[in-house]
């Protein structure tokens, strides 16, 4: 067993040249989490005491949710290393367009459709 | 054990051939790694059209009771803290898998699965409070159908979460870390970080709007 590990540990102190490199340090991830912690806790103390208006309040925290989910996937999902770096980024564009059509036409679509109905 | 030694040494004949040439082994664990990717922009889809189904029913209460008046926030912010910090250690180990420490890697995916119990506690805690106390239950209005079926829906992906993790710590504890085991505990470090992602939009738009 112990050979097993000294095996891996050999595979990866051969730097990251082109093997499977996502994977990040201490140091990026202790940032990703101090981020992600602060992008919760804007949010929260805003809307907990009422600080913005309701206008204000929507766009505050749906921009700190979206800056949240750029920090998962840049610091810990590490979306742009990696062999496959360039397609993942592909699909998640492709996934983004269906979803946000998805969501964005159905509150447009089911707003204006309930004072007419 | 012979298992684990054949692919050690697997590990071995990998480096003697440098990391430009590929064998069609290590290409096979990247694709399903990239597989997995596909899987979870298919999941992204799927938690968008329930996000859909709940913001257009959200004002539809039916005469029960409205989001401000059902929501705690203390332990919502107490599950959406637990959540966030256990991305942050399921990282770690696997930080812990690329030093080659099999105990380390462990002893993460560990408390990343107890920091995962206690917010799958939290939330059935939540329900189990908002059906018998407050008697909102998924029947009761189109508001709260779409809540339990987006939030349970999270939750159930929290939970198949543990079981695989806990079956992949049991693995490891076996074979050790192999480039099999190394690829599995990749696809579920990105399963939990993206199921941090969701919770993230849960948080956001159920209880910050349903609060404001």
């Amino acid at each position: 067993m112990a050979q097993t590990e000294s095996a891996a540990a050999h595979h990866n102190g051969h730097g990251h040249g082109g093997g499977n490199a996502s994977h990040g340090s201490l140091k990026s991830y202790v940032i990703g989490f101090v981020l992600s912690i602060v992008l919760t806790i804007i949010p929260l103390v805003v809307v907990m005491n009422h600080m913005l208006g309701r206008t204000g309040t929507m766009i505050l925290i749906v921009a700190m949710a979206v800056l949240q989910f750029a920090v998962q996937l840049l610091f810990f999902m590490h979306l742009r290393e990696g062999e496959n770096a360039r397609w993942n980024v592909l699909a998640l564009v492709l996934g983004l367009v269906v979803l946000i059509t998805i969501v964005a036409g159905s509150i447009w679509i089911m707003t204006y459709n309930t004072p007419n109905m | 054990m012979a298992h684990a030694h054949a692919a050690a040494s697997e590990h071995v004949h990998d480096d003697h051939h440098g990391h430009h040439e590929h064998d069609g082994h290590h290409d096979q664990e990247s694709l399903k790694l990239f597989g997995f990717w596909i899987f979870l922009i298919t999941d992204c889809i799927l938690f968008g059209t329930l996000f859909a189904t709940y913001v257009v029913l959200r004002n539809s209460t039916a005469g029960g009771p409205e989001a401000h008046e059902l929501f705690e926030m203390p332990g919502v912010i107490a599950e959406t803290f637990i959540l966030l910090t256990s991305s942050f250690t399921s990282g770690l180990a696997v930080l812990s898998m690329h030093q080659g420490s099999k105990r380390g890697l462990i002893g993460w995916l560990a408390v990343t699965a107890v920091l995962g119990a206690s917010f799958v506690g939290l939330e059935v805690t939540e329900f189990v409070k908002m059906v018998t106390v407050e008697h909102a239950t998924i029947a009761t209005s189109g508001f709260l159908s779409g809540f339990f079926v987006l939030v349970g829906t999270h939750g159930l992906h929290v939970s198949v979460g543990l079981i695989w993790m806990t079956a992949l710590m049991i693995q490891i504890g076996r074979r050790g870390i192999t480039s099999v085991t190394t690829r599995k505990v990749g696809v579920i470090s990105l399963y939990w970080h993206f199921l941090d992602v969701v919770w993230i939009f849960v948080f956001t738009v159920v209880y910050l709007m349903g609060v404001m």
